[in-house]
């Protein structure tokens, strides 16, 4: 059994360009990663949302109203369904004066995993732990 | 010898970072290191076929042809693509079409990534 873990940092805001939605679509891609692999491999996403990427996990998106696609709120809510961890830097979300209340969670669908709050510190730790990193 | 899985995001007109890539496998694959990349949103483009080349804009169709020939495995999003209105039968021959698990998956068996964003 191997598994490795790839940190996924998401720093761009949501729905200006694509690349956020990527980051988290990737990271989804990780449950059915298995087929490609051999027995007993997997990969492990841990995405880390830093700076303007934070903006993304605020709860109650209009993406499909105002643009006609998935919000990015769904992906998340799936992410965490699917039991992906997901850290925001606790830093950022004060300089934007985003309170945790306002963060998106997926409690309505029976998700067990909750988006996590962590000090910068912590994010490098998660980072320093996986075995590449992609930055979206 | 390693292998080296590049992710391109970028788009092939408009920037050189697709030019930047295709250059960097080349050298990599050379030294005879094993070689992927794996091409999402707009960098989607760099696989479509019939490109013309003009010479105030990037190409890519003869250095991926090239890179192929040489055992690259070069991978498009199909969403990705779709979405752009890029159909199968479109693209140079060679080039697979999956999803984003391909990409993990290469991940999964690299010595180094190499992710070059679209913005």
């Amino acid at each position: 059994m191997s598994v490795i873990e790839v940190g996924i940092i998401i720093q761009r805001p949501p729905y200006k360009s694509e690349t956020a939605t990527l980051g988290f679509t990737h990271a989804i891609s990780y449950q059915v990663v298995d087929i490609y692999l051999d027995d007993g491999q997997s990969v492990t996403p841990k995405v880390c949302l830093i700076g303007e990427g934070v903006l993304n996990c605020l709860k109650n998106h209009k993406a499909m109203e105002n643009y006609g696609v998935t919000s990015i709120e769904s992906h998340i809510k799936n992410a965490l369904l699917v039991d992906l961890d997901i850290y925001v830097c606790r830093e950022d979300l004060e300089r934007f004066g985003i309170s945790e209340d306002r963060l998106v969670d997926a409690e309505d669908m029976g998700a067990d995993k909750k988006i996590q709050v962590v000090p910068f510190s912590e994010i490098q730790k998660i980072l320093e732990q996986t075995k590449h990193i992609l930055v979206f | 010898m390693g292998t080296l899985t590049i992710g391109c995001f970028a788009s092939l007109v408009g920037s050189k970072s697709l030019d930047f890539a295709l250059k960097l496998s080349k050298a990599a694959v050379d030294k005879g290191h094993k070689v992927n990349i794996w091409l999402s949103s707009n960098g989607t483009m760099m696989g479509k076929a019939n490109q013309k080349h003009l010479k105030d804009y990037s190409t890519s169709e003869k250095y991926v042809k090239e890179l192929l020939e040489k055992g690259v495995e070069i991978c498009e999003c199909e969403a990705c693509a779709l979405a752009r209105g890029i159909q199968k039968p479109e693209a140079i021959q060679g080039i697979k079409w999956d999803a984003m698990h391909w990409y993990l998956a290469k991940i999964y068996n690299s010595d180094r990534v190499l992710q070059i964003g679209g913005e």
